[in-house]
């Protein structure tokens, strides 16, 4: 060949784009693949027959009626933060402040329980903590939301130095409350009152959790997707040039998702404390705030979606929580098996956005 | 009265594996990665030093080498570190995937990682405290010169540190040459300005985004490394490392990316770290929480006074954060 030009092996391309069905293909191999790789790393430390691992994975959600509900609570709790946070993502804003602002909620809502628990009857007194909790989370937002439509201050880190303020505050509180003094924790507020708890839906403690969830998840979509706002954040996300060409008043709009996400941040909060745990902890919120960011991120910020990715991930963070109870490995063990499921998914991307177009069949087109 | 002299070596101890954390996502920011996964790096680094270290100590028993006892927990935890570097590299600068999320699965996996080897290997040495106890290779890495207990509060305040310290301090001092003063430090700064004005000059984007995210993560790994040989004494336990990569991703911002700021800073923030337990408060713990506070509010007044003042020179590289595809325009 005389023809001295570099010809690489593969080059890469944009494709345009892929129907939604071969997308998800993409996605679901990658699970599955991920799932495989996990396998192998359990069936390497603990020397046990990979289709046990799945079996114990499952038997870890799905085992008994307790496990299901418990299965179904983390997931409406992991859900309510994503569906809180994906406003602010699809306007490209990393909010990534969720568990200060639902620690906030909490705080409101014990303050609430605390201060006025046997004072007010529950039908003032619950409506009062829903109100506060929302103002907290909300008020948790606003600020670096504020600064960033201001002056652009960076909202990712913004957000994420509020978590720690929110859990130092927190931390505060626990000792001004704690209960005997010296214990360092609140322990169960109200316990013969119930003053300020959620009602439990006839004998299932977590059902009123789980159908908030759902009814916000709904109007989330709906919100996004049909209203004037939805619209606005859409196109706030993909160029904000083009949204203030248009007349978008781009710094109303920040300040406005961000107020709405930490507001369904501190209804999150409340649920936590006023619904089902009844107590406040620094560690409450779990770190479901980046979770959250995942779940967000992998359903390409739809709400629909998002069910089934903080499913995926809930149900991966029993099932090896179980794995780990079973062989006496460490609690970790779970981090671990989320952050190979999430790097093939977020690896997997690739294959949907790009195609690689190897030698033999450039030359092809080439002639 | 303020007890300064024994204040000030605990916070720049304690400033350490920030200035390292720091001075690694420095060099990774240039080149435009947004590493969020550097608190997660810093636990995997932290725990292959200690793997290596555990197996050595237990091998070698009385008869270690302090050289050996130094140069295996560092060659682990570089290596640990590169991997974890290496595979945020693959995912966003080959695979284009969002820097964000693949930051924040990074400290995941990595805090997980460390968690549970460090789990394991407490179960394996078989100790009744929930902690591994690595006191011999501790001894070699904290081994300061011979005359600093000769020269009173001078060489407390001066060399009463191991030798990671000083690396620590070289290495920014470095980072800070390299990036200001050389041609790769300019290549570099271009990547993370505008990959596309630096492709068009004929600098290789994705091997300055590899090189430099690979060298941050190995440097970041050292922090945690640090911490756990030098600062505790060679004691791993869960969680003991805490938040401490976060505050080290929040001193990028303070010293407004340059590492040869993060010297002072990383010690002022070491000292804010724990401040709370030198000011004398009485019994009232619960404001100790408060003070606790300071080194995150401190961060937030820098990210808000820097974004307002919007001094060219004080900003973020422009493009960090966001994928380069060549065909992309």
């Amino acid at each position: 060949m005389n023809n001295k030009t570099h010809n690489p092996l593969f080059h890469v391309s944009k494709r345009s784009a892929l129907p939604w069905y071969v997308a998800w293909a993409i996605r679901g191999g990658a699970v599955v693949a991920a799932l495989l790789m996990c396998a192998l790393v359990t069936t390497l430390l603990t020397g046990e027959n990979p289709l046990q691992v799945y079996v114990t994975i499952f038997q870890g959600s799905f085992g008994s009626a307790r496990r299901i509900w418990l299965l179904f609570q983390n997931i409406a709790m992991l859900l309510c933060v994503a569906l809180a946070i994906t406003p602010a993502f699809r306007m490209r804003c990393w909010n990534l402040g969720g568990d200060g602002q639902m620690l906030m909620g909490g705080l409101a809502t014990t303050a609430c329980m605390i201060l006025l628990g046997g004072k007010l009857p529950n039908a003032v007194l619950i409506p009062l903590m829903i109100l506060t909790s929302i103002v907290a989370g909300a008020i948790w937002a606003a600020i670096p939301a504020f600064f960033k439509a201001k002056w652009n201050t960076n909202e990712t880190l913004f957000t994420l130095m509020m978590n720690y303020i929110a859990t130092q505050l927190v931390a505060f509180f626990i000792i001004v409350w704690e209960v005997p003094k010296g214990a360092g924790q609140i322990g169960i507020i109200n316990q013969s009152s119930q003053a300020g708890w959620l009602p439990t839906i006839g004998s299932y403690k977590y059902l009123l959790n789980i159908i908030v969830v759902a009814l916000i998840c709904v109007v989330m979509y709906l919100y996004l997707n049909y209203t004037k706002h939805g619209y606005e954040i859409s196109v706030v996300g993909e160029s904000e040039r083009t949204a203030r060409y248009v007349g978008i008043h781009v710094e109303k709009v920040i300040v406005r998702t961000m107020l709405l996400s930490g507001a369904i941040c501190g209804i999150t909060g409340m649920l936590l404390v006023g619904g089902t745990e009844h107590t406040l902890t620094t560690t409450i919120t779990a770190g479901r705030g980046f979770t959250a960011v995942m779940v967000s991120w992998l359903a390409k910020f739809n709400p629909i979606w998002m069910v089934l990715t903080s499913f995926l991930l809930v149900f991966l963070e029993r099932g090896s929580g179980q794995i780990a109870t079973d062989f006496g490995l460490s609690s970790s063990y779970s981090d671990i098996l989320t952050g190979i499921i999430l790097f093939f998914i977020i690896g997997s991307e690739f294959f949907i956005n790009y195609k690689i177009n190897f030698r033999h069949s450039a030359e092809k087109e080439g002639k | 009265m303020f007890d300064f002299i024994s204040f000030i070596p605990r916070a720049i101890m304690q400033g350490i594996p920030l200035l390292l954390g720091s001075t690694g996502e420095t060099l990774t920011e240039k080149s435009g990665n947004l590493n969020l996964g550097i608190p997660g790096i810093m636990y995997v680094g932290a725990i292959c030093g200690v793997i290596g270290s555990f197996y050595y100590e237990q091998s070698a028993g009385a008869a270690m080498v302090p050289l050996l006892a130094v140069c295996i927990p560092l060659l682990c935890s570089l290596l640990g570190s590169l991997m974890m570097g290496l595979l945020y590299c693959f995912l966003t600068v080959t695979l284009r995937a969002n820097q964000n999320v693949t930051g924040l699965a990074m400290t995941t996996f990595g805090v997980g990682f460390g968690n549970f080897f460090g789990g394991s290997l407490i179960k394996l040495s078989g100790s009744d405290v929930p902690a591994i106890v690595l006191s011999n290779t501790s001894i070699a890495f904290r081994k300061v010169l011979p005359f600093a207990s000769s020269l009173g509060w001078f060489g407390k305040l001066f060399f009463s540190y191991g030798f990671l310290a000083y690396t620590a301090v070289a290495v920014a001092l470095v980072a800070s040459y390299v990036l200001r003063r050389t041609r790769v430090g300019l290549n570099l700064r271009a990547v993370g300005e505008s990959p596309t004005t630096a492709d068009a000059a004929g600098v290789n984007v994705a091997r300055y985004k590899y090189t430099a995210t690979c060298l941050g993560s190995m440097i970041a790994g050292l922090g945690g490394l640090y911490y756990i040989m030098d600062y505790t004494s060679g004691i791993w336990s869960s969680d003991a490392f805490g938040d401490r990569g976060w505050l080290a991703i929040a001193l990028v911002i303070f010293t407004v990316w340059r590492p040869n700021v993060g010297v002072l800073a990383s010690f002022l923030f070491g000292g804010l770290y724990i401040l709370h337990m030198y000011i004398p408060s009485g019994m009232n713990l619960a404001i100790k929480e408060i003070y606790k506070m300071l080194p995150y509010v401190v961060t937030i007044i820098v990210l808000v006074i820097s974004s307002m003042r919007n001094k060219r020179e004080n900003q973020p590289p422009a493009s960090l954060g966001l994928p380069y595809f060549r065909e992309e325009r």
